[in-house]
Formats: structure tokens, sequence, C-alpha cells
């Protein structure tokens, strides 16, 4: 690895006081993306910024309909909380099934949502349920988030501090794993909300995390397997790559959408 | 550089490290606890995994520095003295060959036997094999490290 | 508990290893202590026009940054190919010159041209990055079958077109006449997908410089330590064999990429030397991705004739191998010797004739990978076995019974000669323990689960035990293939075993002691293996081809047998009785229906303390041997693999692998479980999951696990391994060996049962989730046609 300095920041102010200090300086969530990425010499930031010690970044809380997942709050932890599981047991499920068990243990719902990998899990979420994501200077809504591939809206030192959901009807998420990263090739969230039914898709868009129309009409119409399954899921502005063309992924989506339909609850 | 401090299979050990070091580098390099591997740089192949406060981790995937504090467990330090039920079950089941992803798979295979306990979850098999998803072994096919990680569930 | 031969025993080396004790190059630290990094070619096929060190040199911890000119200019050899095979034409193969560090060009991204020793890793690989080169790029060509083609960039001025030889074996007008005779021919276009070995410890070594004694010490992940010291001395000039220790400490798995003298190793070597420090190398994966050697990669075409009767009239096999941009040690004779010998399989095949083509491409080099040459031979024949049944109508199983060696020994056409075998029962045995009866109950109960279940059938043959060094002299091998072994019995009557043979997880610490713990009836605990130091050992030629159990086992038979004469010698002299009635058995030397007995403790010391032995005896008592095998050894068996496909997702699961195996003799039952085991997570990794791919520039797509997919626990199933051994003829223990049956065996039992599930013959390996969803559609869209 490059050279790096390490803070262990103590609250939001001196996390986000490092980060304006230098142009080359990250947040270190849970380093399971940024640590291998550094190793492999293709980051090199000059500064790391560890968020996990800020007090109320870790946990899990329920307010009414909301629920709230600090941005230092592991894979594992998500997983496995009662609270995730019963306000939005797809959530839970989701979280469950993110690398393995060891990277769970130290991956962070922050880390994955700012880093906006394009096979990431969480995006899906986030988006489907029409999350909010607070930061150190606003809350931004799941819609307005995501800005492309590994892009966000975040300001360069701007630090995500929780996700808040909002209950919906049910939820369900069903992923395709790349048999090699175990990444999503095709991760497909369906959500029934207060607006209607909302379906993303990671791992498959060439920009990254997106909500398919057609799934949304097709379930909108019918919320079943069966409309999954038929919808017409357009190949175009899908990802291909040596695990799956275009129009592989475009049929996984209908056949992940489908399970996710039927794993709905 | 920074000052690291922390525990490690039961001894308080502290060294001054570059900020960059890995965990697994702080154990191998600057403890000489080799038995914690490294058997690739993208963090899948889980032959570093180790204990942090107990829970299995990627030692190559976590800065020395970011673990000050804490309490750590290596292959090493798995057993007070004689043999963890998990290393047994591994030598009774013949559930390693080349023995370089074996300290990974033991520290694996202790976490989930620990976690399937705690949360009163049947480790059935087939939760074996998920749940061995970041570990890779070339020599033994799994077959018998499913067994041997099966019997020592019964035994811990 | 028994310990002898047969017996299951708990392996006496997993102590060290379940506790972090185990000690890998990568765990070695000398003194004074240096690292090297090397700079590697981005780019997979250019000229070299300079290389500016001095960024690099002026870098905090940079011991020296050296490069080919100065390595060439200190007369380090070029890098050797082992086997020279011989073109039909009569012409030498053509071999293009490999130096450890590229001079002129370079020829496939990662070929290295300089190397940093620096005071830290980090230092190292931070300067390599500085190291300025400025390459002229010129065309790649990265497949073999277009480095063919007319106007195909030209990698080695060596090799015209490529073509780095045209060779054949059989009779092509027989072959032609036999299937000019057929009644049914299939003819199939067959790809065996390129691998990477992938051992789970990189590899890695340490090398030292004595500058007082001009002596070297190399720590490395070797599979065959003394090869490695004969070819740095006799070939690369490093030093000679004398003042050179080559030390392969426990080893993390080698699979064939481990048995070859790579750049690396000579660098650290040479660089020890040129800097006065110990200097150490670790490959990191995506290193070793680029550089250790790649396996198979072969395209084929080929032809079969059957008469009416289903018996098979001729075969006819055309190959192109990909040898990569230089040719790696054994490379040559991997698809020639290895490879088309086999093609008779267990088949009695009049009529054969197979031509090969090995090419120069611009990709990492390819050489052995477990089975080497033997699984592209099965996976081609059992794919036409397969694909001839379906197309006859015939069952697979009844096919391939029809056409079994049932004789032996059998003599092939194309030079083999099987010395035993009943392919008969491997096969029964695997029919019964697959339950194949109930096949077609499963797949209708797979069916209403919306799953496509198949079967699929492998009966395979190797030739393991290599090799009778007269017979591979005589093919063009550079060195014999025999095995040494010394038997040191020592005053107090323990007993270490001198091993030429390498273990790297073959568990030779536990059979090895198993086979002396028997002979001589003694503790097993009382004996132990030495292994892997090329200043303890006097020779060996290591461990790869399934050769530690057949050739190095009979080695140290054959010392135990020296031993044993001297002890019967021993214990009649002392115990006034004829040689004749000595017995061994219970930790004594007992002379046979009295009481008078030594123990094997006394025996010892009476050799040493040599105070009354029979006249004209030396003292000790220590015996060593060379052991040379008459023939290759024939493990063969049945594979049948069941599959259940999704056909939403193309998703394959393997329901059910059930093998049946004729290794011989088995020394110990759960070892060689273990080692069919692994080979057949390797076989099916291959058949579903694993491929080494380039783009058309050369680049490698799948340099790290992100993208070349390795067997999981979740992606096997638990196997269903059984034996049915005849006992091989060859060697005194009757042993065929069993480290690579299942890597052979397997890629063509799981596409044949992947390609019956989905109804479409036309399915490459790897069978990815995609490719079978592709060939389902490809079903699909052809019954809609029809």
């Amino acid at each position: 690895m490059y050279p790096t300095k390490y803070l262990k920041a103590a609250s939001i102010d001196e996390a986000v006081k490092a980060l304006g200090a230098s142009d080359e300086a990250k947040v270190l969530a849970g380093g399971q993306t940024l640590l291998p990425t550094m190793k492999q010499h293709l980051a090199a930031p000059s500064d790391l910024v560890d968020i996990r010690a800020i007090d109320g970044m870790v946990g899990v809380s329920v307010d009414g309909n909301t629920l709230t997942i600090g941005a230092a709050t592991t894979h594992a932890e998500v997983a496995s909380s009662a609270d995730v599981q019963k306000h939005s047991p797809a959530l839970a499920c989701l979280a469950a099934g993110i690398g393995d068990p060891a990277v769970r243990n130290a991956g962070t719902i922050g880390g994955s949502v700012a880093n906006n990998d394009p096979a990431a899990d969480y995006p899906a979420a986030l988006l489907a349920l029409g999350a909010t994501v607070v930061t150190s200077k606003r809350e931004i809504a799941a819609d307005d988030f995501f800005d492309g591939l590994f892009a966000t809206v975040l300001d360069e030192d701007e630090i995500i501090t929780a996700v808040k959901f909002p209950k919906v009807e049910a939820a369900g998420y069903s992923k395709f794993p790349q048999p090699a990263s175990l990444y999503a090739l095709v991760g497909v969230f369906v959500a029934k909300t207060a607006d209607g039914v909302r379906v993303t898709v990671t791992g498959a868009g060439e920009d990254g995390v997106f909500r398919s129309e057609a799934l949304e009409a097709a379930l909108a119409a019918d919320f079943s397997e069966a409309s999954a399954k038929g919808a017409d899921v357009p190949a175009e502005g899908l990802m291909s790559d040596i695990h799956g063309a275009a129009g592989y992924r475009a049929n996984l989506i209908r056949v992940m959408a489908a399970r996710a339909v039927t794993s709905a609850a | 550089m920074t000052k690291v401090k922390m525990t490690v299979n039961g001894k308080a050990v502290s060294r001054e490290v570059s900020d960059e070091t890995l965990l697994s580098e702080f154990l191998r390099e600057n403890l000489r606890l080799t038995g914690t591997h490294i058997g690739c740089d993208t963090s899948q192949c889980g032959a570093c995994v180790v204990h942090v406060n107990g829970k299995a981790v990627k030692s190559c995937t976590t800065l020395a520095a970011a673990t000050d504090g804490a309490d750590v467990t290596t292959i090493e330090g798995l057993a007070n003295g004689g043999l963890h039920p998990m290393q047994e079950a591994f030598n009774e089941h013949h559930g390693l060959q080349c023995g370089f992803c074996t300290p990974g798979m033991i520290m694996t295979g202790v976490d989930m036997v620990n976690r399937y306990k705690a949360e009163g979850r049947e480790l059935t098999q087939e939760a074996i094999r998920h749940e061995l998803e970041g570990n890779i072994c070339r020599c033994t096919g799994y077959h018998n490290i499913v067994k041997a990680v099966e019997d020592a569930a019964s035994k811990m | 508990m028994t310990t002898g031969i047969g017996a299951r025993v708990k392996r006496k080396e997993d102590k060290r290893f379940i506790t972090g004790k185990g000690k890998y190059t990568d765990d070695v630290r000398m003194e004074n202590q240096a690292y090297a990094a090397f700079v590697r070619s981005p780019v997979a096929h250019a000229n070299v026009k300079s290389i500016d060190k001095s960024a690099a040199l002026a870098m905090e911890g940079v011991v020296d940054v050296l490069d080919g000119h100065q390595l060439t200019g200190d007369g380090i050899g070029n890098i050797i190919c082992g086997w020279a095979v011989t073109s039909k034409d009569g012409t030498p193969m053509k071999m293009g010159a490999w130096s450890a560090l590229a001079t002129q060009k370079v020829r496939y991204v990662g070929d290295a041209v300089a190397v940093v020793i620096a005071d830290t890793q980090q230092q190292a690989r931070l300067a390599a990055e500085a190291v300025e080169v400025e390459y002229e790029e010129l065309p790649v060509v990265a497949f073999a079958d277009k480095a063919l083609a007319e106007g195909a960039p030209q990698i080695h001025d060596e090799a015209e077109g490529n073509l780095i030889y045209d060779w054949d074996i059989g009779d092509a007008a027989k072959a032609d006449a036999g299937l000019a005779a057929a009644k049914h021919i299939t003819e199939m276009e067959i790809t065996n997908n390129r691998l990477s070995p992938n051992p789970m410890e990189p590899r890695s070594a340490v090398a030292t410089y004595d500058e007082a004694e001009e002596h070297y010490t190399l720590y490395t992940t070797s599979q065959n330590p003394h090869v490695a010291r004969l070819v740095l001395s006799a070939f690369y000039n490093v030093a000679p064999e004398h003042k050179l220790r080559v030390i392969a400490p426990d080893v993390g798995g080698g699979f064939g990429a481990k048995i070859y003298i790579y750049p690396e190793e000579i660098t650290c070597l040479w660089a020890s030397m040129k800097t006065n420090r110990s200097v150490k190398w670790t490959a990191d994966r995506s290193e070793a991705f680029i550089t250790d050697a790649h396996g198979r990669d072969h395209i084929s075409t080929a032809k079969m004739g059957f008469d009416e009767n289903g018996k098979i009239t001729g075969f006819k096999v055309d190959t192109i191998a990909n040898l990569g941009a230089y040719m790696s040690l054994f490379s040559s004779s991997v698809p020639t010797y290895l490879y088309a010998t086999l093609l008779s399989g267990q088949y009695d095949i009049q009529n054969l004739h197979a031509n090969v083509r090995a090419v120069y491409t611009n990709t990492v080099p390819v050489d052995a990978y477990r089975g080497a040459g033997r699984p592209e031979a099965c996976y081609l024949i059992e794919r036409m076995m397969e694909t001839a049944a379906r197309e006859m109508g015939m069952k697979p199983a009844e096919l391939r019974a029809k056409n079994f060696v049932k004789e032996f020994p059998h003599e092939t056409p194309v030079i083999m000669t099987y010395d035993s075998g009943d392919f008969d029962a491997n096969l029964a045995q695997a029919e019964a323990a697959a339950d194949v009866a109930g096949f077609a109950k499963r797949k209708e109960e797979a069916a209403k689960r919306g799953k496509l279940r198949g079967l699929g059938y492998s009966c395979y043959i190797e030739a393991c035990g290599i090799a009778p060094s007269a017979a591979v002299g005589g093919l063009g091998a550079g060195v014999g293939l025999w095995e040494s072994a010394e038997v040191r019995v020592n005053p107090v009557g323990t007993i270490e075993i001198l091993t030429g043979s390498h273990s790297h997880g073959q568990g030779h610490e536990t059979t090895f002691a198993q086979i002396v713990a028997e002979r001589f009836d003694l503790p097993i605990d009382n004996v132990s293996i030495v292994h892997g130091d090329t200043d303890k050992v006097q020779f060996g030629m290591g461990t790869y081809g399934s050769r530690s159990g057949a050739v190095g086992m009979s080695a140290i038979v054959k010392a135990m047998d020296k031993v044993e004469a001297k002890v019967r010698k021993i214990a009649a002299h002392q115990l006034e009785a004829s040689e004749d009635d000595i017995v061994i058995e219970g930790g004594e030397v007992k002379v046979a229906g009295t009481d008078k007995a030594l123990g094997w403790h006394e025996i010892g010391l009476a050799a040493y303390t040599a105070h009354n032995l029979p006249p004209d005896m030396e003292p000790g008592l220590k015996e060593s041997a060379f052991y040379d095998p008459s023939n290759f050894t024939f493990p063969a068996g049945t594979y049948i693999c069941e599959v259940e496909v999704d056909p939403e997702t193309g998703v394959t699961e393997v329901v059910q692998f059930t093998a049946s195996d004729d290794f011989g003799t088995i020394i110990n039952p759960m070892i060689v479980e273990g080692q069919v085991h692994g080979g057949l997570a390797q076989g099916i990794g291959q058949a579903m999951l694993e491929q080494v791919i380039y783009d058309d520039d050369g680049q490698l797509i799948t340099g790290s696990y992100m993208d070349y997919t390795m067997p999981r626990a979740a992606d096997l199933p638990n196997f269903s391994v059984h034996h049915a051994s005849t006992v091989c003829p060859g060697n005194p223990l009757g042993m065929k060996g069993c480290g690579e049956a299942g890597a052979i065996g397997s890629p063509p039992a799981v596409i044949n049962a992947i390609t019956d599930a989905i109804g479409n013959n036309d399915l490459a390996m790897p069978a990815t989730p995609q490719n079978v969803w592709n060939a389902l559609q490809a079903v699909s869209a052809a019954q809609a046609a029809e």
C-alpha cells in the first residue's frame, strides 16, 4: 500500500475537519472495499478518517414507522438486529447476504452506500424503500443520492451518519451472485410502498443501481411472480462482461424479481 | 507511525507501526505470529481470518491502527494448551492437506459454531458450506472440512 | 490400532498446521533481509526501448535496481524446457530464448524486465512503480488458433509462424481407413479451457548468499527442490550444486505450478549475490495469476468411427496446444507424451492417430497442471463416447463397456502398455453406488420441482508413476524420472526416511511412515520422514504426476530390503541362528520357534557399537536406493455425475458425484479419499467455474478472485468415493497413484451430465450459469423454429 495517515475521529466535527484538510482524504467506514483497492495500488488516500468510534454511528433504532441505522453499523449487526428483522425483514435478509461472514463483521452500511459500487446490495434497498441518507450536513432522499458508478451527491467533506428507512407494506430482495466475487451480478429489490410498487436493480446497470420501469409497471398491475417473469425487461443499458451479457442479465432481472416477490414480506 | 496496543492471544502487545500496516502484517511481521496466512489480495480466500473482539474478520482487510485496544485471537492462541475441539476435528476428519488455508478455516469454523449456538440455530452441512463462502481451499474439496466443522460443533 | 498398509492413520503432520506452526517460505526471515519487487510489462508484446532506474534508485530504502542486461552479463543462463519434442518432419522443436529478466522484448503481460531490491516490501513495490520503462508496442496474439493464422504477429524469431512443433503419434493411414469403414462417425470440436492452478500459498523465495563460502541458500515453494538445484546450477549458472542449497519447507499446495523454476527464484538468488543481502520475494495473488504457469488450453477436432455393433473402428484427433509466450520446463511434453498417449482411453482402439501443434501466444507460459495432458485426453474421449452413444441411441455405459480393454497387458497404438485393470468392475461399482437404476425416478421428481436432472459418465485412465527413465529419455526427456530414498536406523532403533519425494499436502509424513512401520512392525511414532532439503536428502526428482507412491515409496521399499538383509545378518550372528530362521515382528528380531530375540533398539545399537558384528560387515545401519520404474502405472475408474439445472437461470448443482477408482494398493484410505475429493473439486471447477480469459490485447481479464472463480464449499457436493482395485504388477507395493485422478476423470462426467439435462450437446467448459442458460435458449429457439 501507499503510505497513508490514519485518524480515529472522536466526533463528526473532527472527522469533517480532517476530510476538509486534504483533497486526498477518505472516510474509513469498514474498509472492505477501500483496503483491497489500496492494496492493489488503485487508491492512494493521503489520510484515512475512521468514523467508527464516533458516538452514535453504530446502532439500530425504531421511531414510529422509521428505522434508523447508524452509518457504521456492520452488515452482521443489521442482519441480526431484531428491530431490522421486524421492521424490514428484506433489509435484514439483504445484509445477511453481503460478502461473507468475516466481511459482514467489518463492512458497514454507510461505507457501502457512500461507495455506491454498481454491484453492491444496499443501494438497491435504499432506492426501493425510499430511504433517506442522513449526513453531517443534510438529509438526502435516496432518489437523489446515487449518481452513477461509484458516485453519489456527497460533498468531499460530507459524512453519512445514518440511513433512515420508512416502513413499507412488503418488500423482498433476491440476488444472483457473480460466481467469482459473489457481488451481485443481478440483485432485485421489490417494495410495495405507500407510493406504489418500486423495483430496483443492482449489479446490472451501466450507470449503477436503477429503478426498473418495466417491472414496476408489471408488478403495480399484478404483484405476482408470474407478472415479474412476464415483464418485458430491456437489455439496453445493462452491463455486459465475462460473467453475464446484457441479455442474460435482463433475464436474471425478471427471475430475481419474481423470486423477490415470492419472498416479499 | 502510530503506536498500536492490543491484546493478542491474551498477552498485551504494543508496537510502533506505519499507519497503513494491516493487521495481518502486524501479526506476521511485527509479532511473528506466522500462522495467519495471506492467500489473496481481494479479501476472498480467508487464510488470514482471526478473531477481533470475538468476531471473525479478515486481518488482511483490517488496519492494525484501527484495531488499537482490541482483543485479538489468532490460530496460535485458539487453545489454552492442548487443542481446541475444532483443531482436533480437522485432524480427526482429515480436513486439511497442505495446511495453508487451515488456520483461516479453523478460525472461521469456531466463529460460525459460536454464532449458531448463540442464536440457537442448527448448523447443518448446507449451512456450513454457505458459511464457508469466504474461505477458499484448493486441496480438500471441502468434503472433510465440512465434516470436521460439523463434528466440532457437536463438541463445542 | 494398526498403522500399517490399509490403515486410516490420522496424519502425523497435522499438529503444526492446525496450531499455526507450519513453516512456509514466507514465514522464513533471514538477518539483513531485503525484498524484491519486479517491474513487469503492462503490455503483451513490445520492444523494450529503455529502462530508466534513476527515480527508483533515489527512493528511500532502495538497495539496487537490476535489469536483464546485468543478469545475462553475469552469465545467468536462459530458462530451459526440459523435454525435447521432435516434429513429424524430424526437425527439433523451435524454442525461443527466455531470460529471467527480459532484455530486448516482452512477450506477455507480467513479463519481468527489472527487479528492485529494497529494505522493505513496501519500499520495493513503490520503487518498482517508479522504474520507467519505454515500450514500443507490437501487435499481439493471445489465442492459439489465431497464432497459427497467416500474418499473425511473430512472437519469437526462432519459431516461424509461432509454431513450436507439429508432432504426431499413431498411424494416420490406419485411422483414416478405420473411419472410412465406419457405419457411424461422431465428429466434435472440443476446447479444453485454460486454467490457473492457484495453490493457496502464493509462490515465494528467500535467497541468501554467503560471500565467504561463495555459497547460496534458497528457501522456495517447490515440489522438487533437487530438480530446482540441478537446473539452477547446470543451466542457469547460479552456482555449482555443492555451493547451492535448496530448501522447500512446508509448501502450501502445488498442483504442478510449483514444479518449475521461475524467473523470480533465479533473480532472487542472483540478486542476493549482487546486493549481498538476503532477498525475499513473495507473490501476491494478482502476481500469481500473471506468473504461475497456466494449464490446459487446447483446441481440438476429433472424429471417431464405429461399426454396426458400436465397436470403435478408427479415431483421429487434431489438437492445437497453447504454450504461452515461453516454453516452461515440461510444457512440450504435456500436449504430446502426457496427452496423446492416453487417447486410447479405456478402449481397445486399433486405429488411432493424433496430431498436435504447439504454438506461442502472448500469454503466460502454459505447463503441467494437475493431470497435465491426461485431463485433456480424457475430456476429449469421454465427451466423444457419450456423444456417440447419444447419436447411436445406445446407453453410454453400454457403448463404453463394449469397447473396454479386457485383457492385460494391452498395447495401445499410442505407445502405452496398460498393465492391469478391471474397467467393468469400476463401471459396475460406480453404477451401483450412484443408483443409476433409480435415476429416471429422480429425474421425474426433479421435473416436478421445475429442475432439469441429468446423468453423465466418464471412464478415465491415466498414466502415472512417471516414469521409466530410459523410456522417457528415448522420447526426449532431459532427466531420469526415478526416485531415491535412504533408510536410517538410528542406534536407539528409531528410523528416519530421507526421500526425494516432496510433500505439499499429500501426507507423506504419515503414509511413508506407515509402510516402514508395517515392514518392521514398529510403532509409527518411531519413524520420521525427512524431505525437501538438498543438504539432507542426497537427490530426488520430487512430487508430481501421482508418482510419490508408485515411485517414491518403491524406492523406500528397496532401501528397506537392504536394511532388512543387514538386520537379518546381524541378528543371525548375535543370536547364533540361520538368517533363514530370522523373523521381524512386534518390534523385535527373533529366531522363529524360539524365545531368542533382539529388540529393534538392540539391533540398532549393535550396528553402531560394532562390537559384535559378522566378520567383514561395515558398522552402521543405513541404506539408500534409487528406484527406476519399469513402466508407467495406470490408475483408472468410472465417475458418474448427476446434476440439476435451474432452467430459469442456468444454475447447475452437482447433486451427486460418484467415483469408483482403481488405484492398486492403497496405503491410507483416508488420505487417498482426500486426494480424490480435492481432484474432483478441481475437475468440477474446470467444468463449471474456472477459466483464464484474455482479451485480444493479451490483457488478463481474470486476474484475481474477483473474476477467476475458485470452487467454494457451496459449489460442491459431498462426494461418494469407492475403490475397486487391481494390483499394479510393476512395483513392489502394487500402487498406481491417486493424486490426479479426480481432476482427470471428472470434467467430462460433469459436462455429459449437464448436456444430458438440458438436451443440448453444444456446451463448452466452464458450464457457467450464463453458458448453460445460453445453451438452453438455443434449445428453445430450435424448438420454436420447428
